[in-house]
């Protein structure tokens, strides 16, 4: 797809993303705006997914002979439901649903709501990389050729488990398997140099032998180039450092981690929707 | 109380680990989608002979459970038979949270298997006794618990465990179990009457039930009291069936278990019982809410009355 196609999306998914989260006065906007350059990439370009004849896409969870994807940090919800109704895994309209009473699209994802297109449930942090693991593995030894992708935060850093999981892929030689972290450099207390210093992820990832690109995560054909790239390697996973700015698109929330799980009002949301206009061929839920 | 006797294992008897380490290999030759993921347990699992005849089918984690449960539940969602292996003390510890999110929130079906349950362990102290798993595990939804109690037990339970489309815990300890009954009907969620009597229920389950028999055997010997005993192997869900028909008897009941008193299986019991208006004279049996005492399994075992000889007592205790 055109990089000026997949930008349009993302300005779409932002809109869903800011009306979701002003609509039930709670929620992530920062990290699910600052990653809809990246998500919209994978779904709408760079995965294989399981389509019928007409283009739509079919959710299997076996995901045989399909790209996957997990998302760790599962408070960006917002951005994980925009992109996967976008990408017609169900329908557009259910947005307006997101965390009512019985909707489907609790804050964070869950397979116990069968929401075609969640393959995990997320939200305490830390685990998606093993799962991510083990759904690489799987496919090496089904003699599989697709990849698995799993996002995670940079604050998520911090839980031990995560460095488990570092530890294991490179020794299973899981080149199957891209990690993605969101360097925004921002954790919900504050900058994560000062809640807890990561210090340079890069080098700490090299060490336990994993492949280390780094990607401007704001910039769509920089996104789609890093993310085809990592597909290469057949031995070694590869970690890539997606630099992004939280609260991306809307002026008032860049930057800042004061965004992280706070939600626009009325007035706010206005000044948001006139910085994203509205994508041709694409309508607000 | 005159002489307690010594039933000696039968000769037959094998540790429930080692029918384990043999039901998977049979398992393994016609199902070449069921993979073993170990934490550095392999040899403690008695599974060195499976990684031997299955190189492929053995997946090795290190010393890291919360990813051994990750990846499990990673295998398992895209249609892997996933066997995690690890100590119960750990897997169900270190790993809570990766067994409540991963695999039971998220419904993937690894058979979640701790091994050197309860105080298996005995000498090596706390840290490696398993005396919470059933109180926390209880609390997770999406989770059948069990505690096979002979040999039997642990076979059908592990064949039964491989074809669930739900997440199991299936826990057990390492020394040799004797065949409890002739009767070798074994299904999930039923518990298994192993002797029946009337004038008092003892229920076991996992290596508690062994002594439970020999203490009715010894009350029948000595006393003319017949006490029906069960193997309640499954603590979750719970045979609330069984349960009732029992209770509907009107006897003292007892429940016996490796696990402390509280959240295990004579709790569940007692919730049940008392909810649905049974009155039975009723005690837990088990480990108190306390360090335990220094010593090996069958120390422990005795220290704390879970013995032919204490399960007797309490028994006549309760029936005077």
């Amino acid at each position: 797809m055109e990089i000026q196609q997949l930008e349009q999306i993302a300005t779409q998914v932002r809109r869903d993303i800011v009306r979701m989260v002003h609509a039930v006065n709670s929620g992530h906007p920062g990290g699910s705006l600052g990653c809809t350059d990246f998500l919209v990439a994978l779904y709408f370009d760079v995965m294989r997914l399981k389509e019928d004849g007409q283009g739509t896409v079919i959710f299997d969870m076996d995901a045989k002979g399909e790209d996957v994807f997990f998302l760790s940090n599962g408070h960006i919800s917002p951005l994980f439901y925009s992109v996967l109704a976008r990408r017609g895994y169900f329908p557009v309209s259910e947005l307006a649903t997101f965390r009512k009473l019985d909707s489907r699209l609790q804050g964070h994802p869950t397979t116990a709501e069968h929401l075609p297109g969640v393959r995990i449930a997320s939200g305490s942090l830390g685990q998606g990389l093993s799962v991510a693991c083990g759904a690489a593995l799987a496919k090496r030894l089904n003699g599989d050729d697709s990849h698995v992708y799993v996002l995670m935060g940079d604050g998520e850093q911090q839980e031990g488990q995560v460095w488990e999981g570092a530890t294991f892929a490179p020794h299973h030689k899981l080149g199957n398997l891209t990690a993605v972290i969101d360097l925004n450099g921002q954790q919900i207390d504050g900058p994560t140099s000062l809640v807890m210093n990561n210090r340079d992820l890069g080098e700490k990832y090299k060490a336990f032998g994993w492949n280390v690109e780094h990607m401007e995560g704001n910039n769509m054909a920089d996104v789609v180039a890093k993310l085809k790239a990592s597909r290469k390697d057949a031995d070694v996973p590869t970690l890539i450092l997606m630099h992004t700015e939280m609260g991306y698109g809307i002026d008032y929330m860049m930057g800042s981690h004061k965004w992280h799980g706070v939600a626009p009002n009325d007035e706010q949301l206005a000044v948001a929707l006139n910085q994203l206009p509205q994508t041709v061929g694409q309508a607000d839920y | 109380m005159g002489e307690l006797t010594t039933v000696a294992p039968n000769s037959t008897a094998q540790a429930n680990l080692d029918v384990f380490s043999a039901t998977l290999q049979q398992l393994a030759e016609t199902d070449r989608n069921l993979l073993v993921v170990t934490s550095d347990s392999r040899g403690s699992g008695k599974l060195v002979p499976f990684g031997q005849r299955f190189p492929k089918q053995h997946i090795e984690i290190g010393i890291a459970e919360q990813n051994l449960v990750g990846v499990a539940a990673g295998l398992a969602s895209t249609g892997k038979n996933v066997f995690a292996v690890s100590p119960a003390c750990f897997l169900t510890a270190r790993s809570f949270e990766q067994i409540k999110t991963d695999v039971c929130y998220s419904n993937n079906p690894v058979r979640l298997i701790g091994i050197s349950a309860g105080v298996s362990y005995g000498a090596l102290g706390s840290t490696h006794h398993s005396l919470h798993d059933f109180a926390a595990l209880r609390a997770v939804h999406n989770l059948t618990i069990v505690a096979p109690a002979d040999n039997v037990e642990t076979e059908q339970a592990i064949r039964q465990a491989a074809a669930s489309e739900t997440p199991v815990y299936l826990r057990f300890g390492k020394k040799a179990m004797p065949l409890l009954s002739d009767d070798q009907s074994f299904t999930l969620g039923k518990g298994r009457v192993i002797r029946d009597g009337h004038d008092l229920i003892l229920i076991g389950t996992g290596e508690t039930v062994y002594p439970a028999l020999q203490a009715a055997r010894w009350l029948e010997d000595r006393h003319r009291i017949k006490a029906t005993v069960v193997s309640m192997h499954t603590i979750k869900p719970l045979d609330y069936t069984l349960l009732a028909t029992l209770a509907a008897k009107g006897v003292p009941m007892i429940t016996v278990e490796e696990h402390s008193v509280f959240g295990g299986l004579g709790e569940a019991c007692a919730s049940f019982l008392i909810q649905n208006g049974y009155r039975n004279r009723f005690r837990i049996m088990g480990i108190p809410d306390e360090y335990t005492v220094t010593g090996s399994q069958a120390e422990i075992f005795t220290h704390y009355g879970l013995t032919e000889k204490g399960i007797a007592a309490e028994a006549l205790n309760l029936l005077a």
